[in-house]
């Protein structure tokens, strides 16, 4: 299907079940039970997990395919917002123009970047990365306030002077961004039996938007073009030695993953048009370097597992406390349910990140694929044990 | 004259907390060849350990006094620190004052146990990986020591005076005929950076031990075949190294209040003087810290800023980049040390 082999086709079909159920799927429990609060199926959070997909899926093409490591992705994702608010406060609350000039302006953005970044390699490429993007967060917060509004962040005002549309609506509140009039955060609630599943407008836009992305980059992986960028990254030398310029490849596969940045900037910013300088700072590109190694760097569907898993944590840790705990270890003696909670403590709620931080260098030490070479491994051992079984059984039934 | 004098010893200042923070970063990639993201947080912990010290040292147990009264008419309860009470009230009181100083002595052994773990326990198994992997796992360590650090001290800047005589401000401007008022402790810290690199720098020249080490940054494998434990002595130079970006962060809380991310704050800007200065250059390191601590200081000149405005918050990056793309080995980088 769409020129895929059967493998990749049901892949995108189970990344299609799993982003356009996730309103299901993220709601397993009654609105009114006490473990309603697990629920992740609330819009906001849900167009955040595949916004942040986008964004690894986009990371990988260069990190996974490549072996190119860049610590400022961040930059890409904040000049994205920057420039669909700025559709917004100019032209009209339509969120196509928007998303279209935020892919337009960090592709050439990132064009800029990675025309001087290219020309090293390994750890100086990480650090001019770095450096870049320290340097665009800390323009967009201080000199370049007439563009970005400095520390308070560019949001949307009462009199922009919108092109196509109105600057205030009757009631005299700013307009809502909107996709040829649908609402970008109008919901359609669905209640079966105790449970109530939320439909926003925003999320399906977004993980439409994903699975295009998700496709595209199936294709990369599969092209010649994805074929070279995996010999740039198994041995650049050699290449250059049978005398192929890879520089061509590595910068389109650097703009490519820039303008997937953009396109998460962007679609951030139609979801809720603000962007501060603090999306650019060299820490949020950390998280995409989290998610996508945590995941799988270089496989397919890792980066979107990682963004999601990650994302889903960081909203669920944070939300239990002591007092849950105690409740799910009330079936243990009470000297030794204190001590579980006491031991747990440290590691949820505000601890999220310390939580995350252990995580992702165990799956650094041990598990280099991150959770697709650890499901491989499971399958395999699996497997594994049920050949094994075949085997002694093959043995011993000619005993009968 | 006086600005331009003012603006040198702003740079001088900054630049020897990057030439602190990079000479131990390059100890570390010239050695063991590891790209250490973890070293901002080692600048952290020692920043936390004057903070522990001070702790340590005020701790006070109270004391009814029954011949004196408080505004409401109670008994007045009095508040004696132990030093003090063991010391006397005099010297008590001095030591209490000079906890940062004092810091230093305990922060040192700390320091080097933490190197020495860090190395044996989770660094020793990436040397034969990539640079990227290196840089991602010392990233989460980094991530997850400042979580601890934030577990236990709470997210806050903790404010740490310096001692009270080193607390003011000096006339430096004296030397040269002129009036410059500086923080005395600005001046402290400068000549103690000074005092740090050049121990460094002849340890490494002067003994055997720092010979051999420097043998085996030139050639790891023939030093090994010499038959000597060549791994042994970089475990302790990552030690040295981890202690002597503790010491830079024990010093700097005066300048600046410790809080958990600090560490970050300098990680980036110390890896970009790194870089300047050639990595692998320990002379490289210092020249390029101090090089360009004193850049920085010139570009936030009011003089500078009105022509081009915001250039002290790029600087830095921007020279960074010319450098890196003009001489790819940086200012003084060894011929063949990750060139590429």
């Amino acid at each position: 299907m769409f020129g895929l082999d059967n493998k990749d086709t049901r892949m995108l079909l189970v990344v299609a079940v799993l982003t356009l159920c996730a309103p299901f799927i993220l709601n397993p429990f009654p609105t009114d039970s006490a473990m309603a609060q697990f629920n992740a199926g609330y819009p906001d959070l849900m167009q955040r997990f595949v916004i942040f997909g986008i964004f690894a899926i986009g990371f990988n093409i260069l990190f996974g395919l490549t072996g190119y490591l860049s610590f400022g992705h961040a930059a890409f994702l904040g000049v994205g917002s920057y420039s669909a608010v700025w559709m917004f406060k100019l032209l009209s609350m339509n969120v196509v123009p928007a998303i279209l000039l935020s892919v337009v302006i960090s592709g050439l953005f990132a064009l800029l970047i990675g025309f001087v970044s290219l020309r090293r390699s390994g750890i100086y490429f990480s650090i001019l990365t770095l450096a870049f993007a320290q340097m665009s967060f800390n323009l967009a917060y201080s000199v370049l306030t007439p563009i970005t509004n400095g520390e308070t962040g560019l949001q949307l005002t009462l009199d922009d002077p919108r092109i196509l549309g109105v600057s205030a609506t009757a009631d005299g509140s700013i307009p809502v961004t909107s996709l040829f009039g649908l609402e970008m955060r109008s919901t359609f609630e669905m209640a079966v039996g105790p449970w109530a599943f939320q439909f926003n407008a925003g999320y399906y836009l977004c993980a439409l938007i994903l699975l295009a992305a998700f496709y595209l980059s199936i294709r990369i992986f599969r092209s010649p073009f994805g074929m070279m960028l995996r010999a740039v990254k198994s041995n650049q030398q050699r290449m250059n030695y049978t005398g192929l310029n890879t520089k061509p490849y590595t910068l389109a596969a650097f703009v490519i993953s820039g303008m997937y940045a953009g396109l998460a900037g962007g679609l951030m910013a139609s979801m809720d048009p603000l962007a501060g300088a603090e999306r650019m700072q060299w820490t949020a590109s950390g998280e995409v370097v989290l998610m996508t190694i945590l995941g799988g760097a270089g496989t397919l569907i890792g980066p979107v597992l990682g963004a999601g898993f990650i994302k889903y944590f960081e909203n669920i840790f944070s939300k239990i406390n002591d007092h849950v705990l105690h409740g799910w270890f009330s079936f243990m003696p009470d000297g030794l349910e204190d001590f579980v909670v006491f031991i747990i403590h440290p590691f949820i709620g505000k601890g999220w990140h310390l939580t995350l931080g252990i995580l992702f260098m165990l799956v650094v030490v041990f598990l280099p694929g991150g959770l697709v070479e650890g499901g491989q491994r499971i399958a395999k051992w699996v497997k594994g044990r049920k050949n094994k079984d075949d085997s002694t059984s093959a043995t011993k039934t000619p005993a009968e | 004259m006086d600005a331009i004098l003012l603006q040198i010893l702003n740079g001088l200042d900054k630049g020897s907390a990057y030439a602190l923070i990079a000479l131990g970063l390059t100890l570390i990639f010239g050695t063991l060849g590891v790209v250490n993201f973890a070293h901002g947080a080692l600048f952290m912990i020692g920043a936390f350990c004057a903070v522990t010290v001070q702790r340590l040292l005020s701790l006070s147990y109270e004391v009814v006094d029954e011949t004196q009264k408080d505004f409401l008419g109670n008994p007045l309860k009095v508040k004696t620190s132990y030093v003090e009470s063991w010391f006397g009230p005099e010297m008590g009181g001095a030591i209490i004052d000079w906890a940062v100083p004092i810091a230093i002595i305990f922060a040192i052994p700390i320091m080097i146990l933490i190197g020495f773990v860090m190395e044996r326990g989770l660094i020793k198994h990436f040397y034969k990986r990539e640079h990227a992997d290196q840089i991602l796992v010392t990233f989460g360590l980094a991530i997850v020591l400042q979580e601890v650090i934030k577990y236990f001290y709470g997210a806050n800047p903790i404010q740490t005076a310096s001692p009270e005589a080193l607390s003011g401000v000096a006339n430096v401007g004296a030397l040269f005929g002129t009036e410059i008022f500086y923080p005395v402790w600005r001046i402290v810290y400068f000549f103690f950076s000074v005092v740090i690199i050049g121990g460094i720098f002849s340890f490494l020249q002067f003994t055997t031990f720092g010979m051999v080490v420097r043998a085996g940054m030139a050639d790891r494998e023939t030093v090994g075949l010499l038959g000597i434990n060549i791994d042994r002595r970089f475990t302790i130079m990552f030690g040295i190294a981890a202690a002597v970006a503790g010491l830079a962060g024990v010093m700097y809380t005066p300048i600046n209040s410790p809080n958990y991310h600090m560490g970050m704050d300098f990680l980036v800007l110390s890896f970009v003087v790194v870089v300047v200065g050639g990595m692998g250059s320990l002379p490289g390191a210092v020249l390029a810290g101090f090089m360009l601590g004193i850049l920085e200081a010139f570009a936030s000149m009011n003089e500078v800023k009105s022509i081009l405005p915001g250039i002290d918050q790029i600087i830095i990056y921007v020279v960074a980049i010319i450098i890196l793309l003009t001489r790819p080995r940086g200012l003084m980088g060894r011929k063949g040390v990750m060139e590429e």
